[in-house]
Formats: C-alpha cells, sequence, structure tokens
C-alpha cells in the first residue's frame, strides 16, 4: 500500500480542472516521473506559487469537484510521483475519482462544513495529516491543534487501494 | 419500478456486482486513441498480458496530435500502430483516414443504441447520442477493459432535462448545453447520467445529438444519452440493415433501450428554450456562460471551428452560410478543421471549404489540435480565441491563452467582425 500520510497543502477553491492538474502538452509522456515538475502548473489559485508550494506535500485538502474536465490519468500520476497519493475533498469529478481509487491512491469525501472547519483552523500553519486507514480516520496537526476526522471508503474502494489499482484486481476476478 | 436508459443497457451487461453501488458490466466497445492508451499498452507489457479482451470490439485512431509534431508523439502513434497489428484489431484509423475519434467513430457505425462503450478521453459521453451508456474513463480502466472487456461503474443514477419550446433561427443545439451547463454548473451532474428529452431533442439531428451529449462531462456527467428513434435507425442504417429486415424492425429492437414511463430520476428539468439567445463562455469554466448579446465587441485573437463538440458537416455548412461572400477581419487568424475524412471530402464537395479559404480561414486535416492547446493553433500568453470547442480552462489552448466557447455560427460572425459577436441567422428571440 502507497503512504496517506504527511504534510498538506490546502488549495482553496472549487472545480480544480485536471488542465490545472497537468497540462494538456505533457500528455505526450509515455512515463510517469517525466510528468513530476509539471503537477499544478496551470493552477488558477491566488496566492499559490509553483512549483514551492507542493515541495514535500504528501496530501491535498480541497474544495468541490475537484479533478474535474479531462479523463487524463496522468492527473493522479502527476501526484503520485509527488509522493501525494491522498486528496480530501468535499466531492470530485467522477472520472478522477475512479482514476484514484484505480491507482490505489485515495479520494476521501468529507461534508463541506468540516472542510470548512480545516481550512479556517489549518489552513495558515504548517499542517500534517496522519491517515489510519484501519480506523478509517485521519489525525490533523497543525501549530498546537489537533482534530480526529473519520472518513468512510467502501469496501470495492478499499480493495482496489489494498491490490494496489484495479489491473490486479480484475486480473484476479474476470 | 420502471428503469431508466442507463439502468437498462446496466441489467443487459452485469458481470458481477463486488460490492455497495459497484456493477462490473460487459463492454460492446473499447475506443482508443494515441494520447492514453500508450502507457495502457506498455503497462500490460510489462505484466505480460499483452492481449486483448475481442479484437473487433476494440477501435483504434489517432487524432490528437496528427500528423505528428515531434518524436514522443510519433513514438506514441508507434506505439499504437504496433499494438493494433501485434493483436490484429482491424480498426485502425490511421493517418489519411483519420478523425476525431467522437465525430469518426459514429461515422463508422460503432455506437448503436444499448451498447456499452469506453475510451481514455472524457467526451466519450458523445456516443450517448445513440442511446448507449458510453462513458470516460483513465488508462487503468482503459486497460483492464482492453484486456477483460469490462469495466466497474457506480450504479447509474440518471438525472432528466427535458426540452420544450422553439428554438430561435440561429440558435443552435451548441446554445442550449452550454445554456443549461450555465443552469447547473459543472458539478450538477457529476455523477450521474443526463438523459435528454422533448420535443427539441425528437426532432434534432443525430449531429445536433451528438453535440448535445459531448457537453455533458462539462457539468460532470458520467454520461449524456438520448433515447433512439427513427432518426437513431435513419442514421445507423447502412451498418445495420443486414441485422434487420426493415428500419421499422431495427427501430422495435432499440425501442428496449427507451426510457420507462415510471423510471425513477434523480431530478427532472424542464427547460423551454423559445427565446434563448446564442450563447458563450466568459471566464474559464464551461459554466460561465452568458449571451452573445452581452459580450459584443470582445476582442479575440484566433477563431476555431472544429473539434468532437462542433466539426461536423452541419457545423461547417452553418459556418459557412454566415461566411459566404465575406472576408474574416485583418486583426485575427483562423482556422478550420473539419472533424473526419468524410466530413472533409463532404465540405469539399459542397463548396464549403472554398467559402473558408475565400475568406482567410485555414484549414487544417481532420485533428483534436488546437482544442487542447497540443498543436495546430495553440495560443500565445494573452491572446483571445473564439471557439466552437468544449472547455475554456485556464490555459487549455495554450499557456496564458483564454477561449470563448461558441457554436460555428457564432464563431464565424466573430471571425468577420473581428470581436465577438452574433451572427446574420440569429434574428433576435422568437425570430
Amino acid at each position: 500500500m502507497k503512504n496517506f500520510s504527511g504534510n498538506v497543502l490546502f488549495l482553496d477553491r472549487s472545480d480544480i480542472n485536471t488542465d490545472e492538474i497537468i497540462p494538456a502538452k505533457y500528455l505526450t509522456e509515455i512515463s510517469k516521473e517525466a510528468l513530476k515538475p509539471f503537477l499544478l502548473e496551470d493552477l488558477k489559485l491566488d496566492g499559490f506559487e509553483h512549483p514551492r508550494d507542493i515541495q514535500d506535500k504528501s496530501v491535498i485538502i480541497t474544495r468541490a469537484n475537484f479533478g474535474c474536465g479531462s479523463s487524463r490519468e496522468h492527473a493522479p500520476w502527476a501526484l503520485e510521483v509527488n509522493g501525494i497519493n491522498m486528496v480530501i475533498a468535499e466531492n470530485f469529478a467522477r472520472i478522477f475519482r475512479q482514476n484514484i481509487f484505480n491507482c490505489g491512491m485515495i479520494a476521501a469525501e468529507l461534508p463541506a462544513d468540516t472542510i470548512n472547519r480545516m481550512f479556517s483552523s489549518f489552513s495558515d500553519v504548517e499542517t500534517s495529516v496522519q491517515t489510519d486507514l484501519k480506523k478509517n480516520m485521519f489525525t490533523i496537526s497543525g501549530n498546537d491543534k489537533t482534530e480526529e476526522i473519520p472518513f468512510s471508503i467502501s469496501d470495492f474502494d478499499r480493495s482496489l487501494v489494498e491490490a494496489g489499482g484495479w489491473v490486479g484486481y480484475a486480473d484476479k476476478h474476470y | 419500478m420502471g428503469k431508466t436508459i442507463a439502468e437498462k443497457i446496466f441489467a443487459s451487461h452485469e458481470v458481477d456486482h463486488p460490492s455497495g453501488d459497484i456493477h462490473v458490466i460487459r463492454l460492446d466497445a473499447v475506443f482508443c486513441h494515441e494520447i492514453t492508451t500508450p502507457i495502457a499498452i506498455n503497462d500490460l507489457v510489462e505484466r505480460g498480458m499483452d492481449r486483448v479482451f475481442d479484437p473487433d470490439k476494440i477501435k483504434v485512431v489517432i487524432d490528437h496530435v496528427t500528423p505528428a509534431k515531434d518524436s514522443k508523439t510519433a513514438m506514441q502513434g508507434k506505439i499504437l500502430r504496433d499494438w493494433a497489428v501485434r493483436n490484429n484489431i482491424k480498426d485502425f484509423f490511421d493517418i489519411g483516414r483519420n478523425g476525431v475519434c467522437h465525430a469518426i467513430f459514429p461515422e463508422k457505425g460503432f455506437a448503436r443504441p444499448g451498447y456499452t462503450i469506453i475510451m481514455g478521453d472524457s467526451h466519450t459521453c458523445t456516443h450517448g447520442a445513440f442511446g448507449a451508456f458510453a462513458a470516460g474513463v483513465g488508462t487503468t480502466d482503459l486497460e483492464v477493459g482492453i484486456l477483460k472487456g469490462v469495466c466497474a461503474f457506480k450504479y447509474p443514477e440518471s438525472m432528466r432535462i427535458n426540452i420544450t419550446g422553439r428554438l430561435s433561427s440561429g440558435v443552435f443545439a451548441k446554445d442550449i448545453i452550454l445554456s443549461i451547463i450555465g443552469k447547473i454548473g459543472v458539478n450538477g451532474a457529476t455523477n450521474r447520467v443526463i438523459e435528454f428529452t422533448g420535443p427539441v431533442i425528437d426532432s434534432m439531428t443525430m449531429e445536433a445529438r451528438m453535440t448535445i451529449c459531448n457537453m455533458a462531462v462539462e457539468a460532470g456527467a458520467t454520461c449524456g444519452v438520448c433515447a433512439p428513434d427513427m432518426i437513431t435507425v435513419d442514421y445507423l442504417w447502412d451498418f445495420i440493415k443486414d441485422e434487420y429486415p426493415s428500419k421499422e424492425s431495427a427501430l422495435k429492437a432499440y425501442r428496449e433501450y427507451t426510457p420507462d414511463n415510471d423510471a425513477v430520476y434523480a431530478d427532472i428539468i424542464e427547460y423551454d428554450v423559445s427565446g434563448l439567445e446564442p450563447q458563450v463562455t466568459f471566464g474559464y469554466k464551461p459554466d460561465e456562460v452568458k449571451p452573445v448579446s452581452e459580450m459584443t465587441g470582445e476582442k479575440i485573437d484566433q477563431v476555431y471551428i472544429g473539434s468532437c463538440t462542433n466539426g461536423r458537416i452541419e457545423d461547417l455548412r452553418a459556418a459557412a452560410t454566415v461566411l459566404d461572400g465575406k472576408r474574416i477581419s485583418d486583426s485575427i487568424r483562423a482556422i478550420v478543421s473539419p472533424a473526419t475524412p468524410d466530413i472533409f471530402s463532404q465540405a469539399m464537395e459542397e463548396g464549403l471549404l472554398k467559402i473558408f479559404m475565400d475568406a482567410g480561414f485555414c484549414v487544417t486535416n481532420p485533428t483534436c489540435g488546437a482544442c487542447l492547446g497540443m498543436s495546430n493553433g495553440v495560443l500565445a500568453e494573452g491572446e483571445v480565441c473564439a471557439s466552437t470547442t468544449n472547455r475554456n480552462f485556464n490555459g487549455r489552448m495554450g499557456k496564458g491563452g483564454m477561449v470563448h466557447l461558441m457554436s460555428p455560427a457564432t464563431a464565424a460572425a466573430s471571425a468577420v467582425a473581428g470581436h465577438i459577436t452574433n451572427s446574420k441567422l440569429y434574428k433576435g428571440s422568437g425570430g
């Protein structure tokens, strides 16, 4: 299984699309590693500086409809090769969400008020997340504050995370 | 309890129900292009599983960057080409015979009522126009589809958008779908199938229905779908005439994939398009939409007519009607990409290409090209394009560029004016 704990990158905007996560001009690459320098290169977000703000981050916390747009799996790959294996948001675009789990990564959906609370308590300070997949929760901490937050993950998605992705699962079952 | 179109298709294709609301369905077709497929192919090779579930159900095209623009895109084409040969895939559309995937595959009769189709391309939802469940997927789902002929989906909840009223002259399918996305938002149909129904849809050509379904994903939908009818049968007749004794019998078979009267929808939206004006996007999201009349005079640098949304023959006819005998403004440049070789030939025979060229358009070969800023019309920083495509995301057509989405008629009129404006085909609401 991949690592789902570490420093948090807060992206305070809804509808961040796959062209922003990895621009189409890099889709000519045929290795995942080649995408690494270009993650979030075209993100339109005040205060965000590329690539400074993605250094040493392992988890993204953002708003609604993250990953809308193109079906490119290059978007989760670009996250993965930068060490980001978990995204926490209000909801995700369908294809992006499926791609994340198909890669053995986690897309955790939480209610808007929980997301709001995390932004107001932690987005201004250095924050980290420790995920306990067995207990379906993560601990978020920054400055002197710590909070335990439960999240749900379906049995099927969990089996993809544990199998390291959908190819392994499907090869065994179909 | 009655079923929606998607529920009927799922019921007839279910392979497994591993847990909760996850359903694994059998696939009737897997479509492939050179951008998202090569990594799946390489992974299958690495795993020692370089095979396909059924070579006749896999359809392949090189469309995003064609002709290849550099060594990397040439290699993507080569990986696809070699794989198709190795695995005996016959329906491979290489340069000279290639076109934009969501235009050429329907043209070849590969999308049928009741089919399940996946492709590593978000605009696969286009094929729902035929009463199919067609969904864009990522490379891993594509890889499993190629290998096993199955794909897992959440059980599809449907919403119905019932379109009524009388469309004004000069207002097109593109204007309808832009206005719908403007109303429900880019997250408005996430995880849902949109069933487009009503008299406006019933009287539309397949081309117009494809334009509508094409942009369902811009509202987050898994698929846009229209119930199959005689217009669907007529479009497909050349490909199905050996399967059915008459068009009526084909229609009867396809009626299996019309929704039940008591089907249950997550939401039903009634939309009267009488008085709808031509629409245009103004921001970096496809739901940032307003009437062209409120954007008139907005500066543009480039006009692009083409793509899986609006590169079909009807689109070229509408644009050519506006352009006939006119020249584009000296202040802009304009590009038209007929979406397939058949459309290109047809446009040539009808004299449309001459109208475009006389007006000062560059006519390119069929390709996705400029739509996603990969080739054939990338914008420079700060430039603005009036475009018939489907996405206006930041940087979509080139870093720092801006895209305004609109119909081919509006794009053609804007090319002549040198700024965004309504076409002469639009004579005001109710006209």
